[in-house]
């Protein structure tokens, strides 16, 4: 064996990816996969099996041997039901052909959003708590993620005035996420025109993902962004399958946004990604053709367990605000004295229930965890009355 | 109690009949002792007519077959079909009987302990009946799914514990 040479040291790995914060889930799920006898309500995708019907729709497209590339944008046939859907759902147009991007689930949408817009060490507004992915996804783009706090007295809806307060020469864009993951917070119509308003004053882009839009569990309705006076231009939509239609493992879902933008972002997913893949294409087809049925049917049993979860959680010492969206619960455990970390920990280890410490989503969901309601009644109610255990051993 | 909370309460019962009222109440969004009497009151009316398992009895090992038989029948005058329906649903045999379109009058679903059981009813009980004109008797070999449920292996949740 040779020596080697003596070149400079330099890591393998980019700096970039080296100084990103691992994922605070990912230390977590370490330690739930090592525990038996689990019950988790860590888990961020429903309990239910894709409806059936749209599986069909996949493989009746195998059967028939479309295994091939699709359109950069996606099939026609599914971006023209997207638009239709977005019009019936929430009165928003977007064109099949210029403005709507059938992208591999939301994830891709957020990582081409902010690579398509932001130059090195552009700045943007990121409410937390918020889903793991958002602030990686904009350090990714080189750019810097710009954190506003939101807490449990004003029910995790971000405060305009923060948001504006946030704003410097430097902000390109605010990133929303409403329904909300981990919190289940809607950002009421009223408060997103304000943010709106906001993005208009300092010319900025707002990305809105929409991924809860159907688990909606008050009367009020979803408010797609780009229905707001003056948004729509500025506006890019994330949405996708994984939640309301339970298809987590197809990968499947879309970005609609002008013209410009939209182009900016196939440019992109021309290179990395070519297409969604065809059958998971086929399977969402499906799904907004013949997928409400089985929405409403999700909806309503989703909307039980939150009942029972935020009435139990409330009734057993864990003070929960009421989310009205997605299918999270997100209760404060500070009147235990222990910080949410400890907490969960001691929860898996003493009483083997599994949920996520709200710092997973940024660090003002200290004191609180975050939970699923998309499993069965009978893990609830077990994992609930375990948690009451729990709480009681504290005393 | 408002009509779709009466419904979603009464499916939740179908699938669900042990859930406490209390959790019921927190399920639908109502109180414990309202939903207590809404109870008390659909048993009372008879909507809710029993609460019962589903069960698996090809695991039991315990032997209960069931048949599915198509009978047709000559309607009687002023009586129609309710008549003989009546006679036939009597039998304690007879798990579960309808009135069908199509071909056949009546579906008579058979419960025995055995094949000559369910074959000696049909033979012995059913098939004499003044008014029924014939019968044709299919075996249940198997149960996939009963009430909405799957009786096919085990599902055991295919998700990762923890997930974003
Ligand atoms: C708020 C939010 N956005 C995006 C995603 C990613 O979704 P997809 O499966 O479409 O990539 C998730 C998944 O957990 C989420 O909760």
């Amino acid at each position: 064996m040779s020596a080697q040479p003596h070149l400079p040291q330099r890591s393998r790995v980019a700096r970039l990816v080296d100084e990103l914060p691992p994922s605070g889930i990912r230390r977590f799920f370490d330690l739930v996969q090592a525990t038996e006898g689990v019950i988790s309500l860590g888990v961020g995708e429903p309990d239910f099996p894709t409806p059936w019907r749209f599986s069909t729709a996949a493989i009746d497209g195998l059967e028939a041997g479309r295994t091939t590339y699709t359109s950069n944008l996606g099939l026609l046939s599914l971006r023209r039901a997207i638009a239709r859907h977005l019009d019936w759902l929430h009165g928003v147009r977007y064109h099949p052909d210029t403005e709507i991007l059938v992208t591999v689930g939301v994830s891709e949408g957020l990582d081409l959003a902010f690579r398509a817009i932001l130059e090195p060490g552009d700045e943007v507004i990121v409410p937390e708590p918020c889903f793991v992915a958002y602030t990686a996804a904009v350090r990714l783009a080189y750019g810097m993620p710009v954190t506003v706090d939101t807490h449990i007295e004003t029910g995790f809806v971000p405060d305009p005035a923060a948001i504006e307060r946030a704003v410097t020469p430097r902000t390109r864009a605010i990133l929303l996420g409403s329904p909300s993951n981990p919190t289940g917070a809607c950002i009421p119509c009223a408060v997103l025109q304000q943010i709106a308003d906001i993005a208009a004053r300092h010319d900025l882009i707002v990305v809105s993902d929409e991924i809860y839009d159907r688990l909606r569990y008050d009367d009020s309705g979803h408010t797609s962004f780009g229905t707001l006076r003056g948004a729509w231009e500025r506006t890019i939509l994330l949405n996708g399958f994984s939640k309301a239609y339970a298809m987590t493992g197809w990968r499947i879902g879309y970005a609609c946004a002008p013209p410009d933008l939209l182009a900016a972002m196939n440019k992109i997913h021309q290179y990395t990604m070519m297409c969604a893949p065809i059958m998971a294409q086929e399977a969402a087809l499906e799904a907004l053709r013949h997928g409400e049925g089985a929405v409403a049917d999700m909806v309503r049993e989703y909307n039980q367990r939150r009942r029972f979860m935020v009435a139990r959680l409330n009734q057993i010492g864990l003070a929960c605000h009421e989310p009205l969206g997605a299918f999270y619960v997100f209760p404060s455990v500070r009147a235990t004295g222990l910080d949410c970390e400890t907490f969960c920990e001691r929860l898996l280890r003493e009483q083997k229930v599994a949920v996520v410490p709200g710092t997973a989503f940024g660090a003002c969901g200290e004191g609180h965890l975050r939970a699923t309601y998309a499993a069965g009644m009978d893990e609830l109610r077990e994992a609930t009355a375990r948690i009451e255990r729990f709480l009681s051993s504290l005393r | 109690m408002t009509d779709p909370q009466r419904i979603e309460l009464l499916e939740i019962i179908q699938r669900d009949p042990r859930a406490p009222a209390e959790e019921l109440a927190a399920r639908v969004g109502s109180e414990a002792a309202e939903v207590a009497a809404e109870i008390a009151h659909l048993e009372r009316e008879g909507i809710i007519r029993t609460y019962r398992a589903v069960i698996d009895w090809d695991r039991v090992g315990d032997q209960h077959i069931y048949a599915f038989v198509d009978v047709t029948v000559k309607p009687e005058p002023d009586f129609g079909f309710d008549a003989i329906a009546r006679r036939v649903a009597l039998f304690r045999e007879v798990h579960a009987l309808y009135l069908i379109s199509g071909g056949r009058d009546l579906l008579v679903v058979v419960e025995g302990r055995d094949f000559r059981d369910v074959a000696l009813f049909v033979a012995e009980k059913l098939a004499p009946l003044k008014g029924v004109e014939s019968t044709a008797t299919s075996f249940v070999l198997r149960r996939y799914k009963e009430e909405g449920e799957l009786l096919m292996g085990a599902t055991d949740d295919p998700r990762l514990p923890v997930t974003p």
